[in-house]
């Protein structure tokens, strides 16, 4: 398989995107070196096929959003909105996300290294994320189906109105969201655990996770609540 | 929108490029404020009986071409004071060594239109209606020189696009912010500072922050206090960047809707809405690079 650089230094962004939209479709190029990324905005985004893309620096906004069938790996920091809606593959930032990171993903598993900001996870839909640091504020706010993996601590609300996916966390947790709770980890959590770390390359111990799911009380209107919510 | 740029170096030498470092990081934040941009910069700081005022003549009948050199006679026939005047079109800056409310009083009675940008013993402040390039060669921001500046980038949503609402804003001495975001309460902070005395020149929401925080300071809180202060009373959202004479100071609301990204050296800290306004600094790659945590104070020392 062939390999390519494009330098975003001496290249405008578009020349890299349409590449990735409709050469990289012919299936000869296999791995895609990005140089001076900048901190540009959507960056490797709308992928549709099994390519290889290295950022090599810091992305801004949405890099590899909507990915899918792509490896994207980062290997400084990645702005709002990284991997967001991704539908399959992987999207692998090694320094720190902004906030939004995975938002509404579909599919695919993104794996942060680093700390990820506010609202990580936000309405999740299938898709899986690690974070090797802490998550910011409001992560997995109503996120639907997947699962997150936080090593580090997670700020408060976490896993508001959560629907069906699952959370689990290493360190503290500022505040649980409405309708979250803790639950006992069973033997398959923690072969998810132990399966998603080995897909992201970091090294905990299963064991030491805590998972958090949905109570299901906001699933249904409730006439005896008294309109308290 | 709007772009917020702040830079404070470390090493002396590079004093004397803050302007030129900092330009290319006011032009990358073109896209998140396209329609005014400014700057405060502070530098060595005059002698305790000295100020120095910023003005700007653009709202004037004159515009660019007023008679700068003429406002010094009329106050040295007026008041007395031999006041020395910089001028660069639209702009100039004003010193003397009298007290700074006597002198605008009398340019407030005398010429109404002109605007007053800053007062102090440090700072300069340039702004203007204009994408930031404009804006930036307008004033030639390449050649400042100082220990470190505090810019900004506009994308109007809370009050009409004019120089006087352009960033940075000023209250009392020496004290800047600019702003990312809009707040909800700006006119309650109004009507409790109005009867304190404190007066207000636009109806710009980020006014309010700023005079409210410079209150705080001068009723005697240390910065840390007064921030603290700002969290409990200043409700929407923002990305906040202060200059004094000796700090920086960047504070972000609990939600961090609008975003922030610090690289620092052993040469200097840079701060910027994103990272695209860091990326040409000398030896980012080897920066470190951090998010700037909702809710935190970070304090940087000149």
């Amino acid at each position: 398989m062939e390999r390519l650089t494009f330098d975003l230094a001496a290249q405008p962004l578009r020349e890299l995107n349409t590449f990735l939209h409709t050469g990289a479709k012919e299936g000869k190029v296999g791995h895609v070196t990005v140089l001076n990324p900048d901190g540009a905005h959507n960056i490797a985004v709308g992928l549709d096929c099994p390519i290889e893309v290295e950022v090599v620096g810091h992305a801004g906004y949405y890099a590899g959003g909507m990915n899918k069938s792509a490896t994207v790996t980062i290997t400084g920091s990645a702005g709002t909105g990284v991997a967001e809606n991704m539908m399959s593959g992987k999207v692998h930032v090694k320094g720190f996300a902004s906030n939004g990171a995975g938002a509404s993903a579909h599919g695919g598993l993104l794996v942060i290294e680093g700390d990820a900001g506010l609202r990580c996870g936000i309405s999740l839909k299938g898709g899986n994320i690690v974070v090797g640091g802490s998550v910011g504020s409001f992560s997995a706010f109503m996120a639907q189906a997947g699962r997150m993996v936080i090593c580090g601590d997670a700020g408060d609300a976490l896993g508001d109105s959560l629907y069906e996916a699952v959370l689990y966390v290493k360190g503290k947790v500022k505040s649980l969201g409405a309708d979250a709770q803790y639950e006992e980890m069973t033997e398959a959590d923690i072969a998810a655990v132990a399966s998603l770390l080995d897909q992201a390359g970091l090294d905990h111990d299963p064991k030491a996770f805590r998972r958090i799911a949905s109570q299901r009380s906001l699933y249904h209107w409730n006439a005896d609540a008294n309109q308290e919510y | 929108m709007c772009g917020i740029v702040g830079l404070l170096v470390k090493t002396p030498a590079l004093r004397e490029k803050l302007g030129e470092l900092m330009v290319p990081m006011l032009i990358g934040m073109t896209e998140r404020g396209p329609d005014s941009a400014g700057l405060a910069v502070f530098g060595n700081p005059l002698a305790e009986t000295e100020r120095k005022i910023s003005l700007y003549s653009g709202l004037t009948e004159d515009g660019a071409d007023f008679n700068w050199l003429g406002l010094t006679h009329e106050l040295k026939a007026h008041l007395g004071v031999s006041a020395s005047i910089t001028p660069k079109g639209n702009h100039a800056i004003l010193g003397f060594d009298i007290a700074p409310t006597v002198v605008k009083r009398w340019i407030k009675e005398h010429h109404p239109k002109l605007h007053i940008l800053s007062t102090g013993r440090s700072i300069d402040l340039y702004k203007d209606i204009g994408t930031p390039a404009e804006v930036a060669a307008r004033y030639g921001f390449a050649g400042l020189t100082g220990s470190h500046l505090v810019g900004h980038t506009r994308m109007a949503t809370e009050s009409a696009v004019t120089p006087d609402r352009a960033h940075p804003f000023t209250a009392g001495e020496d004290f800047c912010l600019v702003h990312n975001g809009s707040l909800s309460n700006p006119n309650g902070i109004r009507r409790m500072l109005e009867p304190r005395g404190i007066t207000f020149e636009t109806d710009n929401d980020t006014e309010a922050a700023c005079r409210f925080l410079e209150w705080r300071l001068r009723e005697g809180d240390d910065l840390e206090t007064a921030l603290q202060k700002g969290f409990e009373e200043l409700d929407g959202f923002f990305t906040f960047l202060m200059g004094t004479p000796d700090k920086l100071a960047l504070i972000r609301d609990p939600f961090a809707c609008k975003p922030a990204v610090v690289a620092e050296t052993d040469d200097y800290v840079a701060i910027a809405s994103e990272f695209r306004s860091l990326a040409h600094l000398p030896g980012v790659k080897h920066a470190t690079v951090f998010e700037p945590a909702p809710e935190e104070m970070y304090v940087w020392n000149a």
